[in-house]
């Protein structure tokens, strides 16, 4: 466990005499005090819970956390002091607060697991729903990753050119009102909820092609509306790293601007870059609302074309499996559970290797 | 590209105007300029398909609680339960994820080892990214069940307080639980800004407060916490955003009700993104328009929140 600082442990001297019977180091608790009396109040947890017969996991970290929190504010309250009391409590509440934030961590990491893997082999990543029946016991996702990979792939072509270009804008290039303008904006669009921008979608391609026409292509839109403000966000503070140093000794060999930009500062920025943009895609990969709304939620054939028919994605999946409420539904909808989070973690390390490996040293 | 802004000290050469200096820059621009007519096109389109309905609408949009607009004559809808529900959702959300997430911060700049520190950095990043509809999924299959003794006990010994009065739900399948995994949703987005700010609070203060013979805690309320709050509070509000947006968990965990109740423990209420996702699919007549105008209320309202967010994170930067 923690120890306090010790050297703070008395109070603050006033002007007059010091109380002398007090050396400095009286009046605190040893160091072995917080763990023994941890282990102390766990036994006694984990005793009186017995006892009424109520033995859970839940009920006795509960218990152990409020009797410790009691138990060291009366016994620092006793040979300290109210300070040094107080700051304890503190201590301990802090730590229960990171020990109750890993338990939803931990159990859905678990719960994912042991539910998905019972499903999740090669049938189920080589098949689709096409002809099952609700009662069978088949199918597959097949049709779902052919979707998510041909949406998220569209809305990353749609959205890393014109997000590049913009940061591109915002830092080499834009000044006065405009460029606060797109600043404001763009954080703007960070927030919008994804529902609104499959209602946007939709609403565009009602007034485009009539009403109730789905198809992947309006999926990918909706997403890079999602995906956009992410790549600027992440792009600008990547290319605002870059010293300005390379520029000018760029422009004072006579290289024009535009090629400053493209063979000096994004050379130098693209790691940086490259981590960005995983990172959004991990970001949109998972989004279930604006594709519920424009690419459909019923389809069950593998369908490669974006402009063409409904297109079923992994996180859709996973949402209209629970939706039919059965328990093979939720079979599948766990194991595609553990298929997307596959994805997206890969996403996320190596975005983070790239961002470690392949960084320019820039520290002189 | 001909105007010499006068604030900008260095002067820019007037030097040979290439050709794709032009393009570039004029590309670059192009797409700033583009953001900005995809957020107009996202209001335009919204209001503009919104009118349809609302025109046509029989009630008052915003004092009615029911939903019938699947139809082409006679439509009557309103969002006053979704908007309730949704804002109940998000702030009870808010509630719970707020005072978590300030301790985790705190916990990962102050308390944790250095090198634990840096994990449980990732930890969070980490958390932040797993999809919403996992953690829906996760709500519906795992969470509710381990909730239902406790909303029983929350029951008995609080059930005199209004908001948790019974009886209580079966399934578990309430507003609390929805609510509860929005905060899990938004904790990451919380704690992220708070450690930001509390890393940035300058040593001097806080060795000065400790050279005073501060404890701990004395050093983080009289240093740190008067430092961080507005990136709290920012980071309070970008939670707030998220959580009043957020359709998976909340379409998948609560059972349904067009009504406005404060009784968190019992099935009932809805937002307004959960009623859009169940909605759409089945909507025919004035239903798609009348889903947008829900939707465009939504976007106002989160627009508000994110507005004020950017605002006070904005003047903390200008000031530190």
């Amino acid at each position: 466990m923690t120890t306090t600082t010790k050297g703070s442990a008395t109070e603050m001297p006033g002007d007059g005499p010091p109380p002398s019977q007090k050396s400095l180091l009286t009046g605190s608790l040893p160091r072995y005090a917080a763990p023994a009396l941890l282990a102390a109040t766990a036994a006694l947890a984990a005793g009186v819970l017995l006892a009424f017969g109520a033995l859970g996991i839940a009920q006795f970290a509960v218990f152990t956390v409020i009797a410790y929190a009691v138990v060291i504010s009366i016994a620092s309250r006793v040979v300290e002091n109210r300070r040094q009391a107080t700051d304890r409590l503190v201590t301990t509440i802090v730590y229960a607060c990171f020990g109750l934030a890993m338990v939803p961590l931990v159990s859905l990491l678990w719960t994912v697991l042991s539910e998905g893997l019972a499903r999740l082999d090669l049938y189920f990543l080589t098949v689709s729903m096409n002809g099952v029946t609700p009662s069978m016991d088949a199918g597959g996702v097949y049709h779902a990753i052919v979707g998510t990979i041909a949406i998220t792939g569209l809305a990353a072509v749609i959205s890393i050119p014109i997000g590049l270009l913009t940061s591109i804008y915002l830092v080499e290039y834009g000044q006065g009102r405009l460029k606060q303008a797109i600043t404001f904006f763009v954080d703007v669009m960070t927030g919008i909820p994804s529902i609104v921008a499959g209602l946007f979608v939709v609403a565009l391609w009602m007034m485009i092609f009539g009403p109730g026409k789905t198809n992947g292509a309006a999926g990918a839109i909706a997403l890079s509306v999602l995906m956009i403000p992410v790549v600027v966000r992440s792009c600008e503070e990547m290319l605002r790293l870059v010293p300005n140093e390379l520029r000018e000794a760029s422009y004072a060999l006579g290289v024009p601007k535009w090629l400053t930009v493209v063979k000096v500062v994004l050379p130098t920025a693209i790691a940086g870059i490259t981590t960005g943009v995983m990172l959004a895609l991990a970001r949109v990969i998972g989004e279930t609302a604006p594709l519920i709304l424009t690419a459909g939620s019923s389809a069950v054939a593998i369908n490669w074309n974006l402009f063409n028919g409904q297109m079923m994605s992994l996180p859709v999946f996973i949402y209209s499996q629970v939706r039919m409420g059965g328990a093979i539904n939720y079979e599948r909808a766990w194991a595609a559970a553990l298929a997307l989070i596959v994805v997206v973690m890969l996403l996320f390390f190596l975005a983070r290797l790239v961002s470690r490996f392949f960084a320019p040293n820039l520290s002189r | 590209m001909t105007t010499t802004d006068p604030s900008t000290t260095a002067r820019e050469p007037q030097g040979k105007r290439r050709l794709g200096d032009l393009l570039f820059a004029g590309s670059a621009k192009g797409s700033g300029i583009l953001i900005l007519l995809i957020l107009a096109g996202v209001a335009a389109f919204l209001i503009g398909q919104s009118f349809d309905s609302l025109s046509a609408n029989t009630a008052n949009f915003f004092t009615t609680k029911e939903w019938d607009a699947n139809t082409r004559d006679a439509p009557a809808f309103g969002v006053a339960a979704l908007a309730f529900g949704t804002v109940l959702a998000a702030a009870t959300a808010l509630v719970i994820a707020t005072p978590i997430a300030v301790g985790i911060a705190l916990f990962i700049v102050y308390y944790a080892p250095r090198r634990l520190a840096s994990i449980l950095g990732y930890v969070v990043d980490l958390l932040a990214a797993i999809p919403s509809v996992v953690y829906g999924l996760w709500g519906i299959g795992w969470l509710v069940k381990q909730l239902g003794p406790f909303y029983t006990s929350l029951e008995q010994y609080l059930g005199w307080i209004p908001m948790f009065a019974g009886p209580v739900s079966t399934t578990g399948r309430t507003m609390l639980s929805a609510s509860i995994v929005l905060a899990v949703m938004i904790l990451p987005i919380i704690t992220a800004m708070s450690r930001d700010v509390f890393q940035q609070v300058p040593q001097a203060h806080r060795e000065a407060s400790l050279a005073l013979g501060a404890t701990r805690w004395e050093m983080i309320r009289m240093a740190v916490i008067p430092f961080g709050r507005p990136g709290i509070i920012g980071g309070a509000m970008l939670g707030l955003g998220r959580a009043l947006g957020e359709t998976m968990a909340v379409a998948m965990i609560l059972s349904p009700q067009l009504v406005i109740s404060w009784m968190v423990l019992q099935s009932g209420n809805q937002t307004i993104a959960a009623h859009i996702a169940l909605q759409y699919p089945e909507a025919t007549g004035y239903g798609v328009s009348a889903l947008i105008s829900a939707g465009l209320v939504l976007f106002a309202i989160t627009l508000v929140v994110n507005m004020g967010a950017r605002f006070i994170v904005a003047r903390r930067k200008e000031f530190a």
